[in-house]
C-alpha cells in the first residue's frame, strides 16, 4: 500500500493492529469495542468543536466576535462549559417520576451514537455493515422520540407534557418526509446498505444522486425534515422561551441537560451523515483526480458544510408557529415527497433526457401550487403597497 | 396542583377545561416587567388581562415635590428609550404656562434631535419585534449596531447617552459643538443603506409575513374609540399624526408624508415604523441644511425658579409611541398642583385583549411585540 | 416563488459574516477592558468641585450657597457651611457630601452654581461592594484642580475660565473705579488745605 492509501485506510489499519494483541477468540469483540470507542471519541468532540463553531458563528453573523476570552480564539469554551455542566445541582422534582426522569436521557443518547454505526466513514470505514443500513438508522432515530415523552412525563409538570405533546408531534410530522425522500434514493439504487449506496454514486459529483432532478428535491425535503427533526431553528419551538410554555426540559439541570444537548447535536450531524450517505456521494470525492485526499477527510469536510448550513439558517430566520409548522409538513413536503417517489420511478425506467424534462414540468406547478396553498389568501411574496395621508 | 394555576372546568365535561396562565413578570422577551394572565381553551386564548404597576415609580407625585426643572431628568426617564421627546413634550407644557417663546435655531436643534430619537425607536422596535418571533438575535444586533452611532451623537452633545436632560423652558441646554453637525450629516446619510439591509433581510421573509400578517388586526372604528395613536392607530388606516395636526414647534415647514396602513395588522405595525423611519430622514436632511445661527434659549426664560402663574396646560406631541401628552396645573408656586403624564403605551395596551382573542400564546407574543411598549412610561 | 425571501435573508446575514472580517464596522465589538471607547467630551457623570491653584480647600471655588443642594432632584448634596471661631459664617463648606448611589447625574448642580465651582467628571469606574464608605463621597475626594477640568473637557473649561477672568477684570476696573472717585472725594479737602 502507498502512502495516499495508508492514511486513507489509517483507522482501519489502527483497529487491526489493535486488535492483533489479543487472543483470536476476543478478536471480533474487542474489533467492536475499539469502532464504537473510535465513534464515540470522534463524534463528541466534533460535538464539542460545532458548539464552538456555533457560537463563534452566530456572533460573527450578529456582528460580534463571539466567546474569545478561554483559550485562543475561545477554544477551550466547550471545556469550560463542560466543567460548568459538570459542577452543577442535579434537581429532580419532588414529585417526578424518578426512574423516567433518570432514563430518559439514556434513552436519548443511546440511539443518538448507535446510529452512527451504520454510517460509512471512509472507504470501507463503517463499523457495522449490514444489508439493512438505512431501515437501522430510521428505527433507531426514531426511537429518540420516545425519550422526548418520558423528559416530559417523568417531569411531572402539565408545561411539560404539553410541550413534549408538541416536540413529538413535530418530529413525527417530519418523519414521513424524511423516509420518503430516502426511498427514493432505495429505489434507484435497489438497496438499503449504505456501502453499496455510496458505491453506486461512485465517478464524480456528476454521478451523485443530488445531480439529478428527484434527488435535489429529496436532498431539500431531507435537509428540511432534519431541521426539524433535530429542533432547530426555524423549527425550534419545543425550545423556545419566548413562547413561555416550558418544554419537554424545563425539569433538567447540570449533566442531564447537558446529555440532551448533546444528543441534539449528534442527530444533527448523524442526519447530515445519512444525507451525504443518500445524496451526497458518502466520502467520495467529486472530482476523480482529487481522490488522494482521504475519504474520511472527505466525509468530514461535507459534514462541516452541513453544520455551517444549520447554522447559517438558525442565525437568519425567526421561528414557526406551531399549526404552521404542522401544515408545511403535511400539506406541502409530503405530497411533493410522494411526487418525487414517482419521478424517481421515471428515472429508473427511462432515459435521462426524458426524465429530466418530464421531472420539472411537473414539479414546478405542483410546488408553485403548493405553495400558494399554503398561503392561503395572502398576496404573493406579503407584498403590500402602503398609501401616504394628505 | 401547580402553584398560580387555576383550572377552570366548562360546563360540558367533554369539552374539556380551560387553562390560566400567568405570562411573566420575567419575559424572556425584551419587554420589560409585564405580565399577562391568559386563559386558554386549548391552543386559544379566551381572555387576556394585562398586570402591569411592576415598574411604578411615583413620578407623578415626585413631581409635586421638585421644582420644574427638577422634573426635566426625571422625565427622561419615563420612556427610557426616548428621552429627548419626553423633555420635549413637557417642556412644551411648561411654555404653554409660561409663555416663554423659543428661538429659532433651538426649534431646529429640537426638530433635528427628536426626529434622531425617532429613529432610535422604530430601530430598537425593528429588532425587538423580530427577536420576539425568534430570529435568535440576528436582527437586533444588526439594529442595535446602527442605534449605537445616533447614541455616540447624543453623547456628543447632550453629555448622555440615554437619559439627557436637553430641553430646557424656552430652548435647549446648551448649544452644539464644533463638528456634531458633520456628524450627525455623516449617520443620516448612512442610514438608508441600513433600512434597505434590513428590508432585504426581512420584509419579503415568508416566515415573518407568515406570523404577522393577519395575526392582531385592530380594526379602524376600535382604534378610534379606544385612543390610540401613533404608529398603531395609522397602521388601521387612519392618517392622524400631531406633527401635521397640530403642527407643534415648526413641524409646518417641513415636506414629508405620513404613512398609513390597510389591514391594521402586525405586519402593518412593523412597516409602518420602517416608512416613517424614511420621512425622519427627509425631515433631518431638510432640518440639518436650515439650521441657522443664533441664541438658544428664550432671553426672558429662566430654567431656575420657574414660577408660572396659576392655570393650567396640556403640551402634546407625536412621539415615536404614539401622543405623549403633559397635563400640568400650576398655582403659582415653584411646583406644579397636579403633574400628570398621558403615556402613549398605556393607551394602546388597553386593546391588548381584542387583539389577541382566538389566537395563541405565540400570536400574543408577536402582537405585545407590535403595539410597541416601554415599561417606564407605562408604569410611570 | 416560496423560498425566496429566505434566500435573501440568507445572502444578508452571508454579507455580515464575511464583512465582520473586513470591515471594522460590521464588528463594533471593543474589548474591554483591554480597549476602552473614547467618551466624547460631554460626557457627565458625577459631579466635582473645582479648585484653582495648589492647594485643594483654599482654592475651592464654592461658597456654600447651597443651591445645588436645593435645586438637585434626587437630593444627593448634603452641605454645611464653614463658621469661624464666632460663629459668623464663612464661605466655604465645611461639610459637601454627595451619596453617588443616589446621584442620577443629570447636571443640574453644574448648571444652576453661579460661581462655576461644580462641574461634571467624566469617571465611570467606580464599581465598589460598599455603599457606605465608597459611593458616598466628601469634599476631599470631590475636589480636584481646574488642570485637571482642561484636561477633561477643554472647551467647556477655557470659556469657564474665560469668563471668570473677564467677570475678575470687570470687577476690578470698578474697584478702581470707585477708589479713583472715593480718592477724587477725599482730595480737593486736603489740596485746599495747603
Amino acid at each position: 500500500m502507498n502512502l495516499v492509501e495508508r492514511i486513507d485506510q489509517a483507522p482501519l489499519l489502527l483497529q487491526r493492529w489493535a486488535v492483533g494483541f489479543f487472543p483470536a477468540f476476543l478478536q471480533p469483540w474487542v474489533a467492536m469495542l475499539i469502532s464504537a470507542a473510535a465513534i464515540i471519541g470522534v463524534f463528541a468532540s466534533l460535538f464539542a468543536l460545532s458548539t464552538l463553531a456555533e457560537r463563534k458563528g452566530l456572533g460573527r453573523i450578529q456582528n460580534r466576535p463571539g466567546p474569545n476570552r478561554v483559550g485562543p480564539f475561545g477554544m477551550l469554551q466547550p471545556l469550560a462549559d463542560g466543567i460548568k455542566m459538570l459542577i452543577k445541582e442535579d434537581i429532580v422534582p419532588l414529585r417526578a417520576d424518578k426512574v423516567l426522569h433518570f432514563l430518559a436521557p439514556i434513552a436519548l443518547i443511546v440511539p443518538s451514537l448507535l446510529v452512527y454505526s451504520v454510517l460509512p466513514i471512509g472507504r470501507n470505514l463503517v463499523a457495522m455493515q449490514c444489508q439493512l443500513g438505512v431501515l437501522l438508522f430510521f428505527a433507531i432515530g426514531a426511537s429518540t422520540e420516545l425519550s422526548i415523552f418520558m423528559a416530559g412525563w417523568g417531569s411531572h409538570n402539565k408545561y411539560s407534557i404539553l410541550g413534549s405533546i408538541r416536540a413529538i408531534a413535530q418530529m413525527i410530522s417530519y418523519e414521513l418526509p424524511m423516509v420518503l425522500a430516502a426511498i427514493t434514493v432505495i429505489l434507484v439504487t435497489s438497496s438499503l446498505d449504505t456501502v453499496k449506496i455510496v458505491e453506486a454514486q461512485a465517478g464524480g459529483f456528476w454521478a451523485w444522486h443530488v445531480c439529478t432532478p428527484w434527488g435535489a428535491i429529496a436532498l431539500l425535503t431531507f435537509f428540511i425534515c432534519a431541521l426539524a427533526e433535530s429542533n432547530r431553528a426555524p423549527f425550534d419551538l419545543p425550545e423556545a422561551e419566548s413562547e413561555l410554555i416550558a418544554g419537554h426540559l424545563t425539569e433538567y439541570s447540570g449533566f442531564k441537560y447537558a446529555l440532551f444537548f448533546m444528543a441534539e447535536y449528534l442527530g444533527m450531524m448523524a442526519i447530515s451523515g445519512m444525507a451525504i450517505t443518500l445524496f451526497l456521494g458518502g466520502w467520495q470525492a467529486p472530482l476523480p483526480m482529487l481522490d488522494f485526499i482521504p475519504s474520511w477527510l472527505w466525509f468530514f469536510g461535507k459534514l462541516a458544510g452541513f453544520v455551517v448550513l444549520f447554522i447559517w439558517i438558525r442565525g437568519t430566520l425567526p421561528r414557526l408557529r406551531a399549526d404552521q409548522l404542522m401544515n408545511l409538513a403535511w400539506k406541502f413536503l409530503l405530497p411533493i415527497a410522494l411526487l418525487n417517489i414517482g419521478l424517481a420511478g421515471l428515472w429508473v425506467k427511462s432515459s435521462a433526457w426524458i426524465a429530466w424534462p418530464v421531472s420539472i414540468l411537473l414539479l414546478v406547478p405542483a410546488v408553485i401550487g403548493l405553495g400558494r396553498l399554503l398561503r392561503g389568501s395572502r398576496p404573493r411574496g406579503g407584498k403590500r403597497i402602503y398609501q401616504y395621508a394628505d | 396542583m401547580i402553584p398560580g394555576v387555576t383550572i377552570e372546568e366548562k360546563t360540558d365535561p367533554l369539552q374539556g377545561q380551560i387553562l390560566e396562565v400567568s405570562m411573566g413578570p420575567h419575559h424572556p422577551s425584551t419587554h420589560g416587567v409585564f405580565r399577562m394572565d391568559v386563559k386558554l381553551d386549548g391552543e386559544r386564548i379566551v381572555s387576556l388581562k394585562p398586570v402591569f404597576g411592576y415598574l411604578h415609580r411615583n413620578h407623578e407625585k415626585i413631581a409635586e415635590d421638585v421644582s420644574y426643572l427638577g422634573s426635566i431628568p426625571y422625565t427622561d426617564r419615563l420612556d427610557y428609550l426616548c428621552s429627548l421627546t419626553n423633555n420635549w413634550a413637557y417642556c412644551l407644557a411648561v411654555e404653554k404656562l409660561t409663555g416663554f417663546e423659543v428661538p429659532e435655531r433651538a426649534e431646529y436643534i429640537r426638530v433635528i434631535v427628536g426626529e434622531l430619537t425617532r429613529l432610535v425607536n422604530h430601530t430598537c422596535l425593528m429588532g425587538f419585534f423580530v427577536q420576539d418571533l425568534g430570529a435568535m438575535g440576528t436582527p437586533l444586533m444588526y439594529a442595535f449596531r446602527e442605534r449605537e452611532k445616533i447614541l455616540d451623537l447624543f453623547e456628543g452633545l447632550t453629555g448622555a447617552r440615554m437619559m439627557c436632560n436637553y430641553m430646557r423652558f424656552g430652548g435647549v441646554r446648551c448649544d452644539l459643538p464644533s463638528g456634531w453637525i458633520d456628524e450627525v450629516k455623516k449617520v443620516v446619510a448612512a442610514y438608508p443603506r441600513f433600512l434597505d439591509e434590513f428590508e432585504s433581510l426581512l420584509t419579503q421573509n415568508e416566515i415573518l409575513i407568515a406570523r404577522s400578517q393577519g395575526v392582531g388586526v385592530l380594526s379602524k372604528e376600535l382604534a378610534i374609540n379606544a385612543g390610540i395613536t401613533g404608529p398603531c392607530l395609522r397602521a388601521c388606516g387612519v392618517g392622524h399624526d400631531l406633527r401635521k395636526v397640530d403642527a407643534y414647534s415648526i413641524y409646518s415647514r417641513f415636506d414629508f408624508r405620513v404613512p398609513i396602513g390597510a389591514h391594521g395588522d402586525c405586519y402593518d405595525r412593523f412597516m409602518i415604523r420602517l416608512l416613517e423611519m424614511r420621512e425622519s430622514l427627509k425631515i433631518l436632511d431638510q432640518a440639518i441644511a436650515a439650521l441657522p445661527a443664533g441664541p438658544i434659549m428664550d432671553p426672558k426664560a429662566k430654567s431656575r425658579g420657574v414660577r408660572p402663574k396659576a392655570g393650567e396646560a396640556y403640551g402634546r406631541i407625536e412621539a415615536p409611541k404614539g401622543e405623549l401628552g403633559f397635563y400640568l396645573i400650576s398655582e403659582g408656586g415653584p411646583s406644579p398642583y397636579r403633574y400628570r403624564v398621558r403615556p402613549p403605551s398605556l393607551i394602546n395596551l388597553t386593546v391588548l385583549e381584542d387583539m389577541c382573542l382566538g389566537g395563541t400564546v405565540a400570536d400574543a407574543i408577536a402582537i405585545l411585540g407590535s403595539i410597541d411598549i416601554v415599561l417606564g412610561e407605562v408604569d410611570r | 416563488m416560496l423560498g425566496t425571501g429566505i434566500l435573501k435573508g440568507l445572502k444578508e446575514t452571508a454579507r455580515n459574516v464575511i464583512g465582520s472580517f473586513r470591515d471594522k464596522e460590521r464588528l463594533p465589538t471593543v474589548m474591554y477592558p483591554e480597549e476602552k471607547v473614547k467618551t466624547k467630551e460631554n460626557f457627565r457623570t458625577f459631579p466635582f468641585l473645582v479648585f484653582d491653584g495648589n492647594d485643594a480647600m483654599l482654592g475651592l471655588r464654592c461658597v456654600s450657597c447651597r443651591i445645588c443642594e436645593k435645586e438637585c432632584p434626587p437630593q444627593c448634596i448634603f452641605i454645611i457651611q464653614e463658621r469661624d471661631e464666632n460663629n459668623k459664617a464663612v464661605k466655604h463648606p465645611r461639610v459637601f457630601d454627595i451619596d453617588f448611589s443616589v446621584c442620577m447625574q443629570c447636571g443640574i448642580c453644574a448648571e444652576v452654581c453661579p460661581f462655576d465651582a461644580i462641574k461634571m467628571d467624566n469617571i465611570y469606574e467606580l464599581a465598589g461592594d460598599d455603599r457606605f464608605t465608597g459611593l458616598l463621597v466628601d469634599k476631599h475626594r470631590l475636589a480636584k484642580s481646574n488642570h485637571y477640568y482642561h484636561q477633561i473637557k477643554p472647551t467647556e473649561a477655557d470659556e469657564v475660565d474665560s469668563r471668570l477672568a473677564e467677570d475678575r477684570r470687570k470687577a476690578e476696573e470698578a474697584a478702581k473705579a470707585k477708589a479713583a472717585a472715593a480718592a477724587a472725594k477725599a482730595a480737593p479737602p486736603s489740596s485746599t488745605a495747603t
